[in-house]
């Protein structure tokens, strides 16, 4: 199924939870509301037309204007098609609805996007640091992040 | 002024609570494996949750070998600088690393690659999951309690080595795959040198297949422990041989192809079941060993037919690609290795993720783990053969 086929059936179904996409770039990407990503995300995997089992990847990232956001790099083994999704949230209000009820492997992917970005996935269902440790000061890839000159009483070498 | 130091409570584990918040009942305990346990290849600690020898829970506590790969690669002054980064990543495939992350920029700059240089990362990518694979299936029999297969296995992957080295210097961590190349064309007598191994390392498969695979005691071991169902595998989007051990059919080479793969002959491996149930440990092992031979057939067949050419004639001057964005993967040893590249325009990546196969496979662990005995959890822990420094970055 082509990328304009998708976003015109989730567009006909979820009306303004799909936002803009871009079509026409290198890989098409879709940008859906960050309230109804389970939503979405569970119509894309069950529906037989669609079948979107394989969450290649989660990422977060930092859009530097104020804006996190998530995209999700969807694939299918059984049409062997692929989408990119994309949400947004605000710094103020970083919430995100969490996918790992879909794919058992957002799970570990959304608790990285957490910690390095301070990204909070709202049911998920063990929202906890993964890499960095639990005490850790502020989300490092968050692109005004500055290391802090102590860590817990230590003095960071530089 | 004074200092406080507060641990969120609700994260640190009590005799009555896991560290994710499992109440624990009468009969179970918690029990720690590792940080530093030579089962967990690394620095892994597994809390398990146990009720006498049966795990009711296991909880990865991953992150000791974090070293920040994603934020170095966004601070570098150019593209080609991640590269080093990318090696240190999972550091028993670095030429696949290398050349996953080449390949993403160089469809961001939509380069095309020359003919032998093709040939040169096939070749190298291919010994290298020969080397990595051999490590996976030698450390697997130490777990196992086997030595000899061990010793086999590092003593025919130090040839690989000794490849490597002569191609560019180092034994484990390359720098060796660019963007737009490779950094040393091929010495001479490596094709040579590099037909001698695959004559040679046949008869060490057939050796290892003697001595392990068929071994009583190992497939009493393996055979029928951590079973990894088709369904649960494609749901925590495991990849590589934890995905065709459950009889998936399913390798990137062949499926999203990259390089030039489909100019070869050779055969995607599945896990049958032979000895127990279809993605049982035994069966991932498996995987591993035919795909050797598999690696050694396409090793064959690149050294035979390698045109000659410049090796460096596409690298580019300056890598300014235009703002876009690219999610590449590619087969690595382990698994399906992605990277997510942001570029705005300027010399340096926006963002870089890192989709690791090492640290994907892991999430699947508690999954498979429950209802073992604490004894299986070396097998099982084992058989998804875990790079820490890729699961971590």
């Amino acid at each position: 199924m082509t990328a304009q086929e998708i976003y015109d059936n989730l567009k006909a179904k979820f009306g303004d939870a799909v936002g803009e996409a871009r079509l026409d770039a290198l890989q098409p990407w879709i940008a859906i509301s960050e309230t109804r990503t389970r939503e979405i995300c569970q119509f894309l995997r069950d529906e037989p037309a669609f079948a979107f089992d394989y969450l290649s990847c989660l990422s977060g990232v930092d859009y530097a204007d104020g804006k996190l956001g998530v995209v999700y790099h969807l694939f299918s083994m059984i049409h062997r098609h692929k989408i990119v999704l994309r949400t947004m949230c605000t710094r103020e209000h970083p919430h995100i609805q969490s996918v790992s009820a879909v794919w058992g492997t957002a799970n570990w992917h959304e608790r990285e996007a957490y910690d390095m970005f301070g990204i909070v996935f709202d049911e998920h269902p063990d929202l906890r640091r993964i890499l960095c440790g639990d005490d850790y000061p502020g989300y490092p890839l968050r692109k005004d992040f500055k290391v802090p000159e102590f860590y817990n009483g230590m003095k960071v070498p530089y | 002024m004074k200092e406080s130091r507060t641990l969120p409570t609700d994260y640190v584990s009590s005799p009555e609570r896991t560290s994710s918040g499992r109440t624990l009942r009468t009969d179970e305990m918690i029990l720690n494996m590792g940080p530093q346990h030579p089962s967990t290849h690394g620095v892994l600690r597994l809390e398990l949750v146990v009720d006498g020898e049966i795990i009711v829970d296991v909880i990865p506590h991953i992150g000791y070998l974090h070293r920040c790969f994603e934020k170095h690669a966004e601070h570098m002054t150019n593209y080609q600088q991640v590269i080093p980064y990318a090696d240190r990543m999972d550091y028993l495939s670095s030429m696949c690393n290398d050349w996953a992350y080449a390949l993403a920029v160089e469809k961001l700059l939509k380069l095309e690659i020359p003919e032998r240089v093709q040939y040169i990362r096939l070749i190298m990518a291919e010994l290298q999951r020969i080397a990595s694979h051999l490590i996976a299936v030698g450390t697997y029999a130490i777990d196992m309690g086997a030595f000899t297969p061990f010793l086999w296995c590092f003593r025919d992957r130090e040839r690989i080595l000794d490849l490597f080295e002569m191609t560019c210097g180092a034994r484990l961590l390359y720098n060796y795959i660019w963007v737009g190349g490779v950094s040393h064309d091929l010495p001479p007598r490596f094709v040579e040198k590099a037909k001698d191994f695959c004559r040679d390392f046949r008869k060490t498969l057939k050796e290892v297949h003697d001595v392990l695979t068929y071994n009583e005691i190992f497939i009493k071991r393996t055979a029928n422990v951590g079973v990894l169902p088709k369904d649960v595998a494609i749901n925590y989007a495991c990849s590589g041989p934890m995905l065709r051990g459950s009889g998936v059919d399913w390798d990137l080479r062949r499926d999203d192809p990259y390089g030039i793969y489909d100019r070869f002959e050779w055969a995607v491996q599945i896990g049958k079941g032979e000895a127990g149930t279809v993605g049982d440990c035994w069966d991932r092992y498996m995987v591993r060993m035919r795909e050797m031979e598999e690696s050694t057939k396409l090793i064959e067949q690149a050294v035979a037919s390698i045109p000659e050419g410049n090796v460096q004639s596409a690298i580019p001057k300056r890598i300014r690609p235009e703002a876009g964005e690219v999610y590449v993967r590619s087969e690595s040893p382990r698994g399906e290795l992605g990277f997510y590249v942001i570029s705005d325009g300027t010399a340096s990546p926006y963002r870089v993720k890192a989709r690791a196969p090492a640290f994907v496979n892991l999430s699947v662990l508690p999954e498979i783990s429950r209802g073992a005995m604490v004894a299986d959890l070396v097998a099982i822990a084992g058989s998804v053969d875990i790079v820490l420094g890729e699961v971590d970055r």
